[in-house]
């Protein structure tokens, strides 16, 4: 017994060590430690079609915020910058900034004012809304059209409150995550898939026989963030964001990776 | 907690109805199919046997989830439209029907041959064997193993949580997201479960003691 005690402690002193580490985190001003190493760390997420997914076959991330993150370095940094870039979720993206693990987050993120309490949002980069995803022979047009049918939605997602605000009458279904809730409209379990623009397109593009229905229904962009106090940062990140809009690079990569996906209105998100 | 308790009073119960309602359901279309499946296991025609053998080893070696998601994406796009509760609630029986079989045999086959054999020479029928002399003195084995498979089958009831069966657990994720009180939401959530598998648990063992 004695024996086994001392071999429990090893791991709790571990343990200890560093979760006690991570609270020793001294305030650093994020833009002076970018100039310095010449690198900004990007927190983006690899999971989500046409802004950030692992291909398969290059194994790399590509999507439209990865290009993003990249001219935003270059533009910051000048053409030597080098943007890292750091696979996070939906879950972790928050508290993986808040500990400095990443400097930036580029991840499909609202902007919100719940958020807004934690971390520190630069200009809208994407004019973000929600959308209808429907088959192709479908006759829904409007987020109204929706009332006395059944939706599908995403658990934990703004998208549900949205609905009941949009279509008081319509029945919301909530799924564990997009694959589900797409699988369940495949099964006609529901008329419609409703969540982010963005997402559906990625969803639509991969998937002959449906498209987004109509235009958004809702505005909420999203943002990138930083952690609270990084000011210096949060303005160069913004004025970076509209060099690009004005040079026409972002028109560039929007269209590069929304051009062509079906009922997807391009001239909505460009500037 | 209490807050969270009071101020989704509503989804919770509705959550807890059911999860009560789709348990029951399953409880009893999975004893049928059950004992069935057990008979015709022990039954002397060699096909009953097969078919007998083929339903057990099918439903108790696919994972409940995968059954459930087969009548719940699958069977509608060929077939008929089934709902995230009626595709949960045929998985969760069809899945324990399986276990209730093999439970309910080996009761069976615990009772000595000599039974049986005593019963025939007697002049009774097969059926008659089975219905007088057998499957009174198996009932007594399996009680504790079938209480079991209740009790498994109603906390196998959070399937419906992911075909959107609008269950316990299903309202219990809706609200945990909605509220973002995970910790306290699931630990309601559990005790609502506790409220219906202690009190079977508590009368199963009574229930052995009176039979045993």
């Amino acid at each position: 017994m004695r024996k086994f005690k001392k071999f429990l402690l090893l791991p709790i002193i571990f343990f200890l060590a560093f979760t006690l580490a991570a609270c020793g985190n001294k305030k650093q001003n994020t833009y002076q430690k970018v100039k310095q190493d010449n690198t900004i760390v990007w927190g983006v997420r690899a999971d989500t079609r046409l802004f950030g997914l692992m291909s398969i076959k290059t194994g790399r991330v590509e999507g439209f915020e990865i290009d993003l993150a990249n001219a935003i370095t270059k533009q910051m940094l000048g053409e030597n910058g080098h943007a890292k870039l750091t696979k996070i979720t939906a879950n972790t993206r928050i508290p993986l900034l808040k500990n400095n693990n990443v400097d930036v987050l580029m991840a499909t993120m609202t902007i919100t004012p719940d958020r807004q309490k934690q971390v520190l949002f630069s200009k809208p980069y994407f004019k973000a809304g929600q959308g209808i995803l429907v088959p192709d022979n479908s006759k829904i047009k409007t987020v109204q059209q929706l009332n006395n049918k059944t939706v599908l939605a995403v658990k934990g997602t703004t998208a549900v409150a949205n609905v009941h605000k949009y279509a008081p009458k319509a029945k919301v279904l909530e799924y564990g995550d997009y694959g589900q809730a797409f699988s369940a409209l495949k099964a006609g379990q529901g008329v419609a898939m409703t969540t982010d623009s963005g997402l559906l397109a990625g969803i639509a593009s991969e998937n002959p026989g449906y498209k987004l229905a109509g235009s958004n229904f809702t505005n909420e962009p999203y943002g990138i963030a930083v952690n609270k106090g990084q000011t210096q940062m949060v303005k160069h990140i913004n004025k970076a964001l509209d060099e690009l809009k004005k040079n026409g690079t972002y028109n560039r990569l929007i269209r590069k990776w929304f051009k062509g996906v079906k009922g997807f209105n391009i001239k909505e998100v460009e500037e | 907690m209490w807050q969270i308790l009071t101020g989704y009073w509503s989804e919770f119960i509705t959550g807890f109805g059911n999860t009560i309602l789709c348990s029951l359901i399953a409880m009893f279309f999975s004893l049928i199919l059950g004992v069935f499946f057990a008979l015709l296991e022990v039954a002397p025609p060699k096909i009953g046997r097969a078919i007998a053998h083929i339903y057990i080893e099918i439903f108790c070696n696919i994972p409940l989830l995968v059954i459930t998601m087969i009548f719940y994406l699958i069977i509608p796009q060929f077939w008929v439209k089934v709902s995230g509760f009626t595709a949960g609630t045929i998985g969760l029986a069809l899945y324990t029907s399986a276990f209730i079989a093999e439970t309910v045999r080996s009761g069976i086959n615990s009772v000595g041959d000599g039974q049986m054999e005593g019963a025939l020479s007697n002049g009774m029928t097969y059926v008659q064997a089975m219905r007088y002399v057998i499957l009174p003195q198996a009932i007594r084995i399996v009680i504790p193993p079938l209480g079991n498979q209740m009790i498994t089958l109603i906390k196998n009831s959070s399937v419906l949580a992911f075909v959107a069966g609008f269950d316990l657990m299903y309202q219990g994720d809706i609200v945990a997201f909605s509220s973002f009180q995970t910790i306290e939401t699931y630990v309601i959530v559990g005790v609502f479960y506790l409220g219906l598998t202690l009190p079977l648990s508590y009368y199963m063992r009574h229930l052995e003691k009176r039979l045993a």
